[in-house]
């Protein structure tokens, strides 16, 4: 059958350069690798020209996929299945990458785009180095393009491509008209619950981080393969660095992004997906310090060894986790399963590059230089070495519980757990307390760790000197510490006092550090700022835990019932005869004012937004004066809910910002417009002014009719045609309220702007003028429930600490690597000015 | 100090760390009938919404009391109390994981994943029910 209107070109197209770059990717590898053992300088470049060649074939196909694919998705083009999947007409376009990067296809694509660029800056930058490293890269190419391959060997389809087009790919009765695109109106658009700034930057973000982990992986390779066992670590190290840094404000982007427009109630959950990212940011940490220490004093190259090799095959680890589903039931991520072939992809993918690594790792273990005299404990690199093995260790610690789900599904031990257990294993009650309660003791040593270290000179240090340089860091921060327990205890009483104790300890350690490396700059490097990366960025990476622990300790649900006292009485479990948890949502009628915490809350109305199915909730917050009723303080936010087809709903909150603290409120539960629909009519009654009508409740008070009124409400010219009637309203029960029905007269002809009383859920609507200066009022009483929304609402005190804190943390480790790279002056001033706006402009002021 | 004392040190912190994670009772999944025979330990329920069951939820009244049935795979039913909002999505969900724990009558439920078709756009039924419905609302 010939089908109508396709465009079949771009999709023939995209394929062929899939094709392409797979093989190009393939040829590379191959010719790098070649490249590499080649002792004969001519024909070592000769593979090296071709692989180059080759790659920048790899490189120009990617670029083409993704411009196809940006087409396709533009134009709306639903004979393809992407496309259909994930655009739609009313996305706003800047939305459109963000709808590519929502499918897997899409994300893989922009992993290997990242590497693409990345492959560029190692050709040209250090030729040294470029066989074996670009070998690494190139077959992590091949492995992301084979999974968009879409070609079947036999009856498995290998990777999915994301020029399938729908009607081979889904079945149904209109795909047997030549027509039927004509049909298909729409595409399924970008899912409401990603339609947010955060979807559009983070995950570049977050793949760069994931895409630049691979250079230090391959340098270690190339480490081992060219037998130059300790050289590769100088040049690697500003490529750590700046992956640190990447990686690091991707993962936390995700934070924010979960904090400000998702309903998790937080920025951190010790979700899956947040731990499979942050495991390799750990390692990284770890071999970052231990490449310091080797570069300062020869110790610790093969731990640099383990940890440039693990932080990339955790890398690996955590897209197995990610997306073969594996995770299904223990994340609140939704995963897609895309099959079991992708899934057994996904598997080789991890292994090929896990097993012979490590394999290189260890059969060359005994060559790889080492220093056999140990450290001394009055030196830095022991202290460093310390702390670069608790990395290790909470690294380890986080995957292990991560993996539970995968125990589950092992075949053998799986049996051995429902033997021992009783059951397939499943997380703890309190699951994030379990991460808490290890990693305050993670913080508590690294505060320690990272405030002293510094203090400390490679090879060995005086006591003497090292007590006269700390000495005032120390003091300081008590000091600091004792005030803040004084005037700014921390609240955290739901663990028990010695989980307190532990988050005090881990309280005055960060303190500790923030104190020590600030005042380093000073003491150790007498205001050297050009060296200074490393204390900025352990002070910033400190203030943040300082913000988390402040934050989380004293972070309030002030919709709760323990609170308010309101809803309900708590409820004892009759099991456990301990007290429930408090009830965390309040129901807040529209216009009645209702108390929470400190604040007075008025639920004042609601308004569509631009895109279809969004409503936003307009909420006010008064704080009061106890005794004279003055508004103290006074906000308003506007929290929103996307309503979706089948009453799925979709919350954003809104927050407040303070410096200090955040008030945060989200709809939990709201009417859908659908079953809210009021049956009942306006019954009509002709007034005069002064006249009194009669409703079920009490009576509606004419006062006057006006003309092109200006007040709170309306804002009518003198050459308008506008009436309004202004009506008070008395209930039985003696409350006067005010209403100002309008009728106007404009282009489109007669428009009636009603009002309402939602308390006595009274509707009155200007229906028009008779004779005798009568007008006729509509008078409806709904019989419908009245409107109301159910929040959550939280304060997050000193919240911006732990913005800050990263975005500090960032631009230090950015200093480091411009240092250790040698930047001449210029480029390192636009490169620290480019970082610090775009840190600055993306976390604090953008969306 | 040795490396030695190091390896002692990290052995300690990883016996700390064992110690720490071993003292947690770490929970199970369940069936309906399972959890029934440990009633009050807190367990991992899959299941579905039972759709011949009504749901009560009535945000004015109440807005942290939400019951309703949920059924799983083996067939067997139980109530569902959650102490909180209703989930937006519960009737569309076609898989329900909920945690907490097995009482008398009813499961107290302290937390709910619900896992929704709509959020898998690679299911290939749900595209082809999308596609459906969204052209014969168009013919």
């Amino acid at each position: 059958m010939k089908f109508e209107g396709e465009h079949l070109l771009p999709g023939q197209l995209g394929h062929f350069f899939i094709i392409l770059g797979f093989i190009a990717a393939l040829l590379s590898t191959i010719s790098f690798f070649k490249a590499s053992r080649e002792k004969d300088l001519i024909q070592k470049n000769n593979w090296i020209t071709f692989g180059r060649s080759v790659f920048f074939v790899q490189i120009a196909s990617v670029i083409a996929i993704f411009s196809i694919i940006f087409f396709i998705c533009s134009h709306h083009y639903y004979e393809y299945m992407y496309a259909y999947k994930h655009a739609s007409k009313e996305l706003e376009p800047k939305y459109l990458l963000a709808c590519i990067w929502e499918g897997q296809e899409g994300s893989f694509l922009l992993w290997t785009i990242w590497h693409s660029v990345l492959g560029i800056f190692i050709m040209f930058r250090s030729k040294e180095w470029q066989a074996p490293v670009m070998t690494v890269i190139s077959l992590a190419q091949f492995f992301l393009l084979m999974m968009i391959l879409g070609i079947y060997v036999f009856d498995a389809r290998i990777g999915n491509s994301p020029f399938t087009l729908t009607r081979n790919e889904i079945a149904g009765p209109i795909f047997n008209l030549p027509n039927y695109l004509s049909f298909i109106k729409d595409g399924m658009g970008l899912n409401v619950l990603l339609r947010n700034y955060w979807m559009v930057i983070h995950p570049p973000v977050l793949f760069l981080g994931f895409a630049s982990t691979i250079i230090p992986f391959a340098y270690a390779y190339a480490g081992i393969q060219t037998k130059r066992y300790g050289e590769w670590v100088k040049p690697v190290l500003p490529w750590a660095l700046f992956s640190a840094a990447v990686l690091g404000v991707g993962i936390m982007m995700g934070g924010k992004w979960a904090y400000e427009s998702l309903s998790f109630g937080g920025y951190w959950a010790w979700d899956p997906v947040e731990n499979a990212s942050l495991v390799p940011w750990l390692l990284l940490i770890a071999g970052l310090h231990t490449m310091v220490i080797y570069n300062a004093t020869g110790h610790s190259l093969r731990a640099s060894y383990l940890f440039a090799i693990l932080c990339f095959v955790f890398i690996l680890y955590s897209t197995f986790l990610t997306r073969t589903g594996v995770l299904g039931d223990t994340s609140v991520h939704a995963f897609t399963e895309a099959g079991n072939v992708i899934n057994i992809m996904i598997g080789i993918f991890v292994l090929a590059f896990t097993v012979p690594m490590l394999f290189l790792f260890f059969k060359n273990y005994k060559k790889i230089p080492a220093i056999f005299k140990e450290e001394e404990t009055s030196s830095r690199e022991f202290w460093m070495f310390i702390g670069s093995l608790v990395f290790f260790l909470s690294a380890l610690f986080i995957i292990a519980i991560t993996s539970i789900p995968v125990y589950n599904k092992i075949p053998f031990i799986k049996d051995l757990i429902i033997k021992i257990h009783g059951g397939p294993l499943a997380m703890p009650e309190d699951p994030e307390f379990l991460y808490n309660k290890i990693m305050v003791l993670v913080a508590f040593i690294l505060g320690l760790l990272t405030a002293i270290t510094q203090y400390f000179k490679y090879k060995s240090s005086p006591s003497s000197y090292v007590i006269k340089k700390i000495i005032a860091p120390t003091l300081t921060a008590i000091l600091v510490t004792t005030l803040l327990i004084i005037f700014y205890p921390l609240n955290f009483h739901k663990h028990g006092p010695g989980f307190l104790v532990a988050i005090y300890a881990a309280f005055f350690a960060t303190i500790y550090s923030v104190v020590a490396n600030a005042m380093y700059i000073w003491i150790g490097l007498n205001g050297k700022l050009k060296s200074a990366g490393g204390a900025i960025s352990h002070f910033g990476f400190m203030l943040m835990l300082v913000g988390i622990l402040i934050s989380s300790s004293n972070k309030e649900v002030i919709s709760s019932s323990l609170v308010n006292g309101i809803n309900m009485p708590p409820s004892i479990d009759p099991l456990t005869k301990k007290q429930d948890d408090p009830k965390e949502n309040l129901t807040l009628l529209r216009e009645v004012p209702t108390l929470m915490g400190n604040y007075e809350v008025t639920y004042l109305k609601d308004s569509s937004g631009k895109e279809k199915g969004r409503k936003f909730y307009e909420l006010l917050f008064e704080k009061k004066d106890p005794i004279t009723k003055k508004s103290l303080e006074s906000f308003k936010v506007q929290p929103d809910v996307y309503m979706m087809k089948d009453n799925n709903m979709s919350s954003n909150p809104d927050t407040k910002s303070y410096l200090s603290k955040d008030v945060f409120t989200y709809i939990s539960y709201a009417l859908s417009d659908e079953k809210n629909i009021d049956t009942s009519k306006f019954k009509i009654t002709e007034l005069r002014e002064g006249d009194t009508a009669f409703y079920s409740h009490g009576i509606v008070v004419l006062n006057r009719v006006v003309k092109n009124p200006v007040n709170k409400k309306y804002n009518f010219k003198p050459t308008d045609v506008a009436l309004m009637a202004d009506l008070t309203i008395t209930s039985n029960d003696s409350m006067h309220y005010h209403a100002m029905p309008l009728l106007q007269v404009d282009d489109l002809g007669l428009a009636n702007i009603d009002d309402t009383v939602y308390v006595q859920n009274l509707f009155v609507r200007f229906i028009g003028v008779s004779d005798d200066k009568k007008i006729k009022l509509g008078i409806k009483e709904s019989d419908k429930p009245i409107d109301y929304v159910t929040v959550k609402s939280y304060i997050f005190p000193y919240i911006n600490l732990v913005w800050s804190g990263l975005i500090i943390m960032a631009f230090g480790i950015i200093m480091s690597m411009i240092k250790r790279a040698g930047f001449s002056r210029l480029r390192a001033g636009v490169t620290l000015a480019f970082v610090a706006v775009a840190l600055f402009y993306m976390f604090l002021l953008a969306n | 100090m040795k490396k030695t004392h190091i390896v002692i040190l990290v052995g300690i912190a990883a016996l700390i760390i064992g110690l720490l994670t071993y003292s947690v009772d770490f929970s199970t999944y369940d069936t309906i009938v399972s959890a029934k025979e440990k009633k009050g330990k807190f367990v991992h329920l899959i299941a579905r919404l039972d759709n011949r069951q009504p749901i009560v939820y009535d945000a004015i009244n109440n807005p942290n009391y939400l019951s309703f049935y949920a059924v799983d795979s083996l067939g067997a039913t139980t109530k569902v109390v959650y102490h909180n909002s209703k989930p937006a999505d519960l009737e569309k969900s076609e898989r329900i994981v909920m945690k907490g724990k097995m009482q008398e009558d009813h499961f107290e439920c302290k937390d709910i994943l619900l896992k929704c078709p709509s959020k898998y756009k690679d299911d290939k039924k749900e595209l082809e029910k999308n596609m459906k419905e969204q052209t014969a609302a168009s013919n």
